[in-house]
């Protein structure tokens, strides 16, 4: 008897915490809707293995709306309602989902990595939702397995291709290399795009690949594949995979004698890289903060002044994201994603880090940047295109 | 043939660290018949612990260490108390679920913002790596305080299980906990020794794991974890040489899988020989066989 009245106060106090948890939900979303209001989804992760790419994101597009007149583009006021992927596909789905159903969103900006992009896309395709990917660069983004084109899907970063088609001529090109050793996480099509490409155009330019090895994302032990690969001495290690795992990868490397130089991808971009590891070596990235154009150098300042340090690539791609978004919002004057979608394929935008169009598959055409880590900080080498 | 005595010490360190581990699953299961599946989260704790303790407590690092088994062996009796013990006499499945639930309570109430967060952590090593190049082989000295530490815990189980009186006490428990009981020993107690024990020893594992590979995040214990565990079962679960060996075993398969099959292979390969050796020698390699108690 007794037992049952615990139970019941129990599940009372449950019910009444669910009432006043719903209760406050509902007063937000009172105060937020209106006929004037054009709602964005932004999905980035936010927690997890690679947060700072998911933080940068947020700060890029909240600085792009903070400029904004009154919070407003055209008649329209902007409202961002961001959700956390925390790097996990299922998740990115979860999120996606609630986003265009529940929310009623008009456009994503999103996902950040191209493991939740490519879930995304799919279903801002299928619900006829704008979705512009800030950074993921794998190509099945924009268009499906088959090829065909996702119509309502852009993106403002390069694509893996040409990441590691440009890494390789660097390579050859620059550091003269002779032979190189590739690491890849084989769950990830994001490092099994660019390792690809650049097996491929390394070995076209004449050079030689001498290991070609996977590892999964549960990894922490590589010692077996890299001691396999140290009495081989290759030139280059190539690396293309997120900053952690590549801390890690170049920290053992190390220990077991392996002097090649490290090359790798935009997933290097990121200040918890542990940079004494990964001294002296090299990435293709989006941008660098070093780069003498006037519009770079004015939105470095920008973005300083606002959040106290230098904006990675993620924020300033976050930024030139919404910026295409908001453009296309003011030249409609509607939050019709159909509109938005013609609006942006036919667009030319004087962007932060160039001046951006858009081919046939939702691509951005403008160059990349060579960055190397030396002494802790990152160098600006040089601007190239394939 | 140098770059295979490499890979063979790449093994030993791979499978000296999950035997730290398997040696908490190995003991828990010998004295109540449970796998207790929290054993790979309280690893993850005793990491988190540790590595806080001497770099942002300023700890040194031994006491760092002792430290993080003091608070792990507390959570084993806990886990223990509050969600085994209950079960103890209810079929085994009720446990086991019980043991699930509290590996994803310990994962995701660790990813909380204000316990540790979901981010991975970037590891300050406590000591400067030195590697020592002896002819072609690489030795560090993280790989020979990882070997050292095994040696030592595992010559002080044999030493506490066979030559003391709390020894005998689980031993006894592990046959019969009424019979245990009648004889005067107190079961309740025994266990919870096992309990701490086993976590203490995963928090030193979880510390030195980190050490070696300075990384750190709330799910990190779920892969160590059951690859431990198989290790255990492979050894014959329940003997505590059998989780070294079936550790080294596991250990070694996966470093020579990598090195000179393929990379991609190494899980397939290592689970394939825990299904083969299972087929054969069902209760593993140095298990004795079982006799259903009348």
């Amino acid at each position: 008897m007794r037992f049952n009245r615990w139970v019941a106060i129990f599940v009372l106090v449950i019910f009444s915490a669910a009432i006043l948890l719903a209760g406050c939900g509902q007063k937000q979303a009172a105060t937020t809707t209106g006929d004037n209001v054009i709602k964005i989804g932004l999905i980035a992760p936010l927690s997890g293995d690679v947060k700072t790419f998911g933080e940068s994101v947020k700060n890029g597009v909240d600085l792009a709306v903070s400029e904004l007149k009154d919070g407003k583009v055209g008649n329209f006021k902007i409202e961002i309602i961001p959700g956390d992927d925390r790097n996990d596909s299922k998740e990115a789905t979860n999120v996606a989902t609630k986003l265009i159903t529940e929310d009623k969103v008009s456009a994503i900006i999103g996902a950040v990595t191209s493991k939740c992009s490519i879930p995304v896309s799919a279903l801002a395709q299928q619900y006829k939702v704008v979705m512009i990917s800030p950074t993921s660069t794998a190509e099945k983004v924009t268009v499906d397995d088959s090829g065909k084109r996702k119509d309502y899907v852009f993106r403002v970063c390069f694509i893996d291709p040409f990441q590691g088609t440009v890494a390789a001529k660097f390579a050859l090109n620059e550091l003269k290399a002779k032979t190189a050793a590739i690491l890849y996480d084989q769950g990830n099509d994001y490092t099994v795009g660019l390792s690809e490409v650049f097996k491929k155009d390394f070995e076209a330019g004449g050079g030689k690949i001498v290991a070609f090895e996977s590892y999964t994302n549960q990894d922490t032990d590589f010692s077996a594949i890299l001691s396999k690969i140290a009495p081989k001495n290759p030139d280059i290690l190539y690396l293309p995979d997120y900053y952690q795992k590549v801390s890690l990868i170049a920290k053992q490397a190390r220990d077991k004698g392996i002097k090649a130089v490290f090359l790798g991808g935009d997933g290097w971009d990121s200040p918890s890289i542990d940079q004494a590891a990964m001294n002296g070596g090299y990435f293709t990235n989006h941008y660098s903060v070093e780069d003498p154009r006037p519009q770079v150098q004015d939105w470095v300042k920008k973005y300083q002044a606002k959040f106290g340090k230098r904006p990675d690539s993620f924020a300033t791609l976050g930024y030139e994201a919404a910026q295409v978004l908001f453009k296309a919002i003011e030249t409609t004057n509607s939050g019709d994603p159909t509109k938005l979608r013609d609006a942006i394929q036919n667009m030319s935008i004087e962007a932060v880090t160039a001046k951006i169009s858009f081919d046939k598959n939702g691509n951005p055409v403008k160059p990349l940047a060579i960055i190397q880590y030396k002494d802790n900080k990152q160098v600006f080498v040089k601007k190239m295109t394939p | 043939m140098e770059s295979f005595i490499q890979q063979v010490i790449n093994g030993l360190q791979l499978g000296m660290v999950y035997a730290l581990i398997a040696l908490g699953y190995t003991m828990v299961y010998g004295t109540i018949g449970l796998i207790n599946f929290a054993h790979g989260d309280v690893f993850m704790i005793g990491a988190f612990v540790g590595c806080l303790g001497y770099s942002s407590w300023g700890l040194p690092w031994p006491v760092a260490i002792i430290v993080s088994m003091a608070v792990c062996a507390a959570l084993g009796v806990t886990i223990e108390r509050i969600a085994y013990r209950p079960l103890r006499y209810a079929p085994k499945i009720a446990a086991l679920i019980s043991a699930i639930g509290v590996s994803f309570f310990l994962e995701y109430g660790s990813s909380l913002k204000f316990v540790f967060g979901p981010d991975y952590h970037v590891v300050q090593r406590p000591f400067k790596n030195i590697t020592w190049h002896l002819g072609v082989v690489t030795i560090t000295n993280i790989q020979v305080v990882i070997m050292l530490t095994v040696l030592i815990f595992l010559l002080f189980l044999l030493f506490l299980v066979f030559r003391t009186k709390i020894g005998a006490a689980m031993r006894t428990v592990s046959f019969d906990h009424d019979a245990a009981r009648l004889m005067g020993v107190d079961v309740d107690k025994t266990i919870s020794f096992t309990f701490a024990i086993g976590s203490a020893l995963a928090a030193v594992g979880g510390v030195l794991y980190a050490i070696a590979y300075p990384q750190i995040y709330p799910f990190m214990g779920i892969m160590p974890g059951l690859k431990a565990f198989t290790a255990a079962v492979l050894g014959g679960i329940g003997q505590i040489p059998g989780a070294v060996l079936g550790s080294l075993i596991m250990g070694q398969v996966e470093t020579m899988t990598a090195a000179y099959i393929s990379s991609q292979l190494r899980d397939a390969i290592a689970f394939a020989i825990l299904i083969l050796v299972l087929l054969i020698r069902p209760s593993g390699i140095l298990g004795r066989s079982q006799q259903e108690k009348i």
